[in-house]
C-alpha cells in the first residue's frame, strides 16, 4: 500500500497495528460488506500480511458460500401454479370497473 | 404507489428464494408451500401500498416472516438459547486444525467443506433455533445487508448482529456435528472453557 509514509510499510510489517484479535472480531462483519471503507482496508492491509488470518477468513468466506450454494430448493411446479391461480383470483376483485 | 397489474411481473421471480426460506423455516414441504402461496396473496392486495423503486424483495420477505412467525412457527419454544452461548467463535474452523498451523493456499480445512452435501448443510441450517436461523438465512443464503435484516425482521440493527453471531457459532458446531456423525472429522476434544 503507498501512502504518505511509504516508509513505514517496509519498516513495519503492519502500520495500522491491526492485531489479529482485531481482526476476527470483525471478520464476519468484513465478510458481510458491513465495514466502511477505511475499517475494510484496514483489515485487507493486515489480511495481506497475516497469512494465518487469511486463511481463517478464506475458510469462513468458503463455507458462507457452501451455505448459501447447498441450502437453494427449486420451486415445485404445484406452487407456481397455485400461486398464478391464487392472484389470478384476487386480481377479479381488482379489477376497476367498467 | 405500485400498480397491481404489473406484481406478478415483478414479484414471480423471488418465488425460489422465498420457497427456500420458508422451507428452512417451516422444515416442511406443505407447510413451506401454504407460507409462500400466503406470502404472494398478501404481498398482491398490500402492493398498492409498496414503494415502487424500493426493495421489493426485502418487502416481501418481511411479509413472509410475518407469515410465518403468525401461522406455522413450531408451538413449542425450545430451550436453546442458553446453551448457544457456550460455543466459541469459529467452532469448526478451531476444530479442524485452523488457527494453530500456519498455512498456505487452499487448506485443509476448506477441503473438508467438499464433503458436505446439500442434505447435510440443510439439516445443519434447520437445527438451529428459529430467531438464529431466519437471521442466517438472510445474511447468507440470501446476502441481505444488516439493516436490511433489521428491517425484514423489525428489531435494532445490534440484534442482527447478535442473532447472526450466535446462528454462526451454533451452524459450525452442528455442521461439525454432522461431520464426525458421517466420519469426515475426529470428533472434538474441548478443553474446558
Amino acid at each position: 500500500m503507498d501512502d504518505s509514509s511509504g516508509r513505514l510499510v517496509d519498516a513495519d510489517p503492519d502500520p495500522y497495528g491491526t492485531g489479529c484479535r482485531e481482526a476476527l472480531e470483525v471478520l464476519y462483519r468484513y465478510l458481510d460488506g458491513e465495514l466502511d471503507d477505511e475499517r475494510r482496508r484496514i483489515i485487507a492491509y493486515h489480511l495481506e500480511r497475516c497469512s494465518p488470518c487469511l486463511v481463517a477468513f478464506d475458510f469462513e468466506a468458503e463455507l458462507k458460500a457452501v451455505i448459501a450454494h447447498r441450502c437453494r430448493e427449486s420451486v415445485p411446479e404445484s406452487l407456481r401454479l397455485r400461486v398464478a391461480s391464487v392472484l389470478a383470483e384476487a386480481s377479479e376483485g381488482f379489477r376497476p370497473p367498467a | 404507489m405500485a400498480d397491481q397489474a404489473t406484481f406478478a411481473d415483478q414479484a414471480m421471480e423471488y418465488m425460489g428464494s422465498l420457497y427456500t426460506a420458508a422451507l428452512r423455516m417451516t422444515r416442511n414441504p406443505s407447510d413451506a408451500e401454504d407460507v409462500v402461496q400466503e406470502t404472494y396473496l398478501k404481498a398482491f392486495r398490500a402492493f398498492g401500498g409498496f414503494e415502487e423503486g424500493t426493495n421489493l424483495k426485502a418487502w416481501l420477505y418481511k411479509i413472509l416472516t410475518n407469515t410465518f412467525i403468525n401461522s406455522y412457527r413450531s408451538r413449542k419454544r425450545r430451550p436453546e438459547q442458553t446453551e448457544l452461548d457456550e460455543v466459541e467463535d469459529l467452532y469448526l474452523y478451531r476444530r479442524l486444525g485452523g488457527l494453530e498451523a500456519v498455512s498456505a493456499s487452499r487448506s485443509a480445512e476448506e477441503e473438508v467443506l467438499d464433503h458436505f452435501t446439500d442434505g447435510d448443510v440443510k439439516a445443519a441450517v434447520e437445527s438451529l433455533p428459529e430467531q438464529f436461523r431466519m437471521a442466517v438465512l438472510l445474511a447468507d443464503v440470501e446476502g441481505f445487508s444488516y439493516k436490511e435484516i433489521a428491517d425484514i425482521l423489525n428489531v435494532p440493527i445490534g440484534t442482527v448482529m447478535s442473532r447472526l453471531h450466535r446462528g454462526r457459532k451454533a451452524l459450525q458446531k452442528a455442521l461439525h456435528d454432522v461431520g464426525v456423525r458421517r466420519g469426515l472429522l475426529e470428533p472434538a476434544v474441548d478443553a474446558p472453557a
